[in-house]
């Protein structure tokens, strides 16, 4: 087993509140983040797949079409938007899952930990289908998602290794 | 803000949302902090020749310093009125407490925790491990990793 990460940036803005709060706690719990004009970040995102190695190829998977995947799934749509405003998950109650979202029906608060979950979402149908049609041709190669560590500095960072 | 949504902008499925398990909400929060401190490594178990054989450099009698990277990783599930592990805001307080103000421009030699062990980076990270396993706010502390400089780094889970 080899394991292989891919590394994306993209910039974006937020802003962290809960509604079912007053305007003082969402202040103290949040501070700065609760800002409403929201601030911004360069992210760095890192996807890492885990794979045997195609006798053929020397490839786990290969990192042209692994940066597709990461573009379209998720770039295309986090990158130079605003996270509240524009990201399905955390603009909407119906794209957001329940059990991660808040109780007052709102999307989810786009925080470093729900951008990690959101982000293997997004990338784990795409990669476990690419699998699949490899094992049904009799092919080697195909990998599953392993991890997906987000970067909201180089000093804050969210990871998540699927359900725990 | 929901109205401005575009329902048909990219990654708008709701079953690419929604289509996963329940008990999705464990996820990992890492935050790295800087650490500058002074240290020499040295046993007095070994002879001078021997200390010097294996430390190298390392040994010399005066010791040098490193601005060291200590890298804390809390396992947890992430509130939903929050969407957070851990309060980054908290997890700062108790980790500069306990970690940063201790060891930040200070010899690591002279302190206390390392009467009886040489302050090695494996050392440091297993003393810092120990430091903020009780500390957390909420979670489980899943690593902490100290990078020593940019070309090596120790990491400790507690085993």
């Amino acid at each position: 087993m080899v394991y292989l990460t891919r590394r994306a940036t993209f910039s974006a803005s937020h802003y962290y509140w809960n509604p079912a709060w007053t305007a003082e706690k969402n202040e103290q719990v949040f501070g700065r983040c609760a800002n409403r004009n929201g601030h911004g970040h360069n992210y760095t995102l890192e996807v890492t797949v885990a794979g045997e190695v195609d006798p053929v190829t020397g490839f786990v998977v290969d990192l042209k079409w692994l940066k597709g995947v990461i573009e379209r799934e998720v770039l295309d749509a986090w990158d130079h938007h605003h996270l509240n405003l524009d990201v399905a998950e955390f603009a909407a109650p119906e794209f957001a899952a329940p059990e991660l979202a808040p109780a007052t029906g709102v999307g989810l608060i786009p925080t470093t930990e729900n951008l990690a979950i959101t982000a293997w979402r997004r990338l784990e149908p795409a990669i476990s289908a690419a699998a699949a049609e490899a094992a049904a041709k009799g092919a080697s190669g195909g990998a599953r998602l392993s991890r997906v560590r987000v970067y909201e500095t180089p000093e804050i960072f969210a990871e998540y290794r699927g359900g725990l | 803000m929901i109205a401005s949504f575009q329902p048909d902008s990219p990654g708008s499925s709701p079953d690419k949302a929604v289509s996963s398990p329940a008990r999705a909400g464990r996820a990992y929060f890492g935050r790295r902090y800087l650490v500058s401190a002074s240290h020499r490594l040295h046993t007095d178990a070994l002879p001078a020749e021997e200390n010097r054989a294996v430390y190298g450099k390392c040994n010399n009698l005066h010791g040098h310093g490193h601005n060291y990277m200590v890298e804390v990783l809390v396992r947890g599930v992430v509130d939903p009125e929050t969407g957070m592990v851990v309060n980054l805001a908290v997890l700062d307080e108790r980790v500069r407490a306990r970690v940063v103000e201790r060891f930040d421009h200070a010899n690591l030699n002279l302190d206390p925790l390392f009467a009886n062990c040489v302050p090695t980076t494996e050392n440091l990270c297993r003393v810092i491990f120990g430091l903020l396993k009780d500390a957390l706010p909420v979670g489980e502390l899943e690593h902490v990793r100290v990078e020593e400089t940019e070309n090596n780094f120790f990491e400790f889970c507690g085993e």
